[in-house]
This record gives C-alpha cells, structure tokens and sequence, in this order.
C-alpha cells in the first residue's frame, strides 16, 4: 500500500470510530447505587487487603454499592424497612442499614 | 536465647517445622500453640487474598483444588510487599509450573486478566481526551499524529479463548468459548475496569501507541488483520485515550 492510500484508509477508519462514538456515549453508562446490594454481594474491583469486596454483611446495606444502568438507581422496588419507611436507592452513601 | 527473624519465617511458611528455639510462653514453656495459631492465621489470611484475588481461577479450578493450590503458593511465593492488594503477581508463572492444573493450559493467561483488571483499579486517574479532534485532522497530519493511552490500559494476548472464558465464568448470558486464539484489552472507563475482545493485531497496535509511535507507524506495525476503526472506536469510547498531538 502506497503512504497516500494508507492515510486514506487511517482516515476513514478513523472517520468510522468517531461515528461509532457519537452512539456510544449518547447510551447511559451505569452508576454506583448505594442501599440495594444484598450482603456480601456488593461490587468491588480493588482486589485483597482492600475493605470493600463482597464485605456488606446486611442487605441493602447503606454504605455498599451496586453497579445499576443509570436512571435506575433512585427508582428501583425495594422491600420497605421494618418500621414500614419505604427504601429506596441513592446515588451518595446512606446512614441507614448500617451494621452494627 | 531469642528467635531470628530468618527462623521465625521459615517456620511459619512450613506447617510441619518445629517451633523455632526461642519462642516461649511468659511461664517459660515453648509457645507451640501461640505459634500454631500464628503460623495458621498466615496461611487462611493469604489464601483468603488469593481467592479475592482469583474469583475466575477459584471458578474454573474449584474450592478444593483451588485452596490446595493456595497453600502450596503462599509458601513459594510469599508477599514481598506489604501492598496486599498487589499480592499474587506471580501466579501466572507459578500456574504455568504447577503440575496438577497441566490440563488447564490456559489457567495462566487468565490469572494475567485478573491481575490487569486489578492492576487497571488501582493505576493512576487520567482525564479522557476529545476524540472528535482526530476527524479535525487531515490524511497526511493522522498518520503523524500520537496518542496517548491512560494509565489503567492494558493488553494481553493469548493461544486461547482467553475472552471467552472470562465472559463465561462472569457473565450469566455468555456464550460457550470456542477453541481460537484471543486478545484483550483492558480500560477503566469510570471507576471500574472492563476488558474487550480484540484481536492480536489490536494489541500490538495499542502496545505501539501506548509506547509513543505515531498512527502510522502503530498501523504498520500491528499488520493488516487490524481492525482499526473498531480498536480506535473502543479506545476513545472507554476513555483510553488522554490526549491526542
């Protein structure tokens, strides 16, 4: 391939990518939704000698989070708390459902 | 007489050593207990590491075997950091020398997902370039132009499926892996890192750029079973890219 049509190639698959981004980040990436992981079933990447992997130890646990499409988080059925209140996600840490 | 701290690590990475001379209770017996309960504690503590570690090896080879295996590598390979969360890099040579995972030919490449994904976690943040800048830039300026590639990037290329195989053991929906040599790639798009299936022409590719070669240059030298716009597309959509002169 001669240096002119190999930078006619580049550019057009370039010209592709760029099209195929437009699409990719119009979709809604998923968030960290907090309070609706059941115990020990949270996320985490972090690997050993970090706190956070699969250490919940009570469902909906409010400091734990969960990777959810985004949009779906504060909207989510959960089951209401002993006391009737209804539960429900949030996208920043809760107080509530916290071991003791 | 007191214990030197040559004894007291040889004894406690080998559960049928004697308590080393020196070690005693307050009332002046040897403390064979305490230092059962020690030398124990060491060993759950860094198996435990090693499954949080390995959830995909731990899969694939199962709990037996795996906290067997655990235990034979804790005492070939014990920490020489106090990073725990780094703790396993040598995995994928010790799986490959491991006899009783031969059959399993393609235990160590996955073991070097693991750690990538792991390591992509913990590199450094990097602010994602804007990709629209390249489709500014004339035929003859994109093949001197350079990108480059967040800190959290990798690539791994493998003899096997080694992709499907991860999807498969992670994902509920994945399809079967079929026999065939496979590449990924590894980005942290957000918080979390992800891998992506790419071919080994990809990776030599995104090895050139990460390296500071040029497009052109990266393209000649990945060969023509590159599948550029879908590389670049992946690149720019996980946010791999940091900046583009």
């Amino acid at each position: 391939m001669s240096k002119a049509s190999k930078s006619l190639v580049l550019a057009s698959a370039v010209a592709t990518a760029l099209t195929g981004l437009a699409t990719t980040s119009a979709a809604a990436g998923d968030v960290k939704c907090y309070g609706v992981s059941l115990a020990g079933e949270n996320d985490c990447a972090a690997g050993p000698g970090t706190t956070c992997a699969g250490t919940s130890t009570i469902d909906y646990q409010g400091n734990a989070w969960t990777l959810v499409p985004e949009g779906t988080c504060e909207t989510m059925d959960l089951p209401a708390m002993a006391d009737g209140t209804p539960r429900e996600g949030s996208l920043e840490e809760l107080d509530r459902d916290l071991p003791a | 007489m007191t214990v030197t701290q040559a004894n007291f690590t040889a004894a406690m990475l080998d559960p049928s050593a004697a308590v080393p001379k020196g070690l005693q209770t307050p009332s002046g017996d040897i403390a064979s207990k305490r230092f059962n309960v020690y030398r124990n504690n060491v060993a759950v503590s860094l198996s435990d590491a090693l499954e949080t570690a390995f959830p995909v090896i731990r899969r694939l080879v199962g709990d037996t075997f795996f906290r067997a295996m655990a235990g034979v590598y804790l005492r070939q390979h014990p920490p020489t950091s106090p990073l725990m969360m780094f703790y396993g890099e040598d995995m994928p040579a010790f799986l490959a020398g491991f006899e009783p995972a031969r059959s399993l030919p393609y235990l160590p490449d996955i073991a070097r997902i693991e750690l990538g994904l792991r390591r992509a976690y913990h590199a450094a943040d990097a602010r994602p370039a804007d990709g629209q800048v390249l489709g500014a830039l004339a035929p003859d300026a994109l093949m001197n132009t350079r990108l480059r590639i967040a800190p959290a990037v990798q690539t791994l290329t493998s003899d096997f499926p080694i992709y499907s195989i991860y999807r498969a053991n992670t994902a509920a929906d994945a399809p079967k892996p079929v026999m065939q040599a496979e590449a990924v790639l590894i980005t942290r798009a957000g918080f979390d890192p992800d891998i992506h299936l790419i071919n080994a022409a990809g990776a030599t590719c995104v090895t050139a750029l990460a390296d500071g070669q040029s497009l052109g240059v990266a393209i000649d030298t990945a060969g023509e079973t590159l599948n550029l716009a879908g590389v670049l597309n992946l690149l720019l959509s996980q946010g791999a890219v940091t900046d583009i002169y």
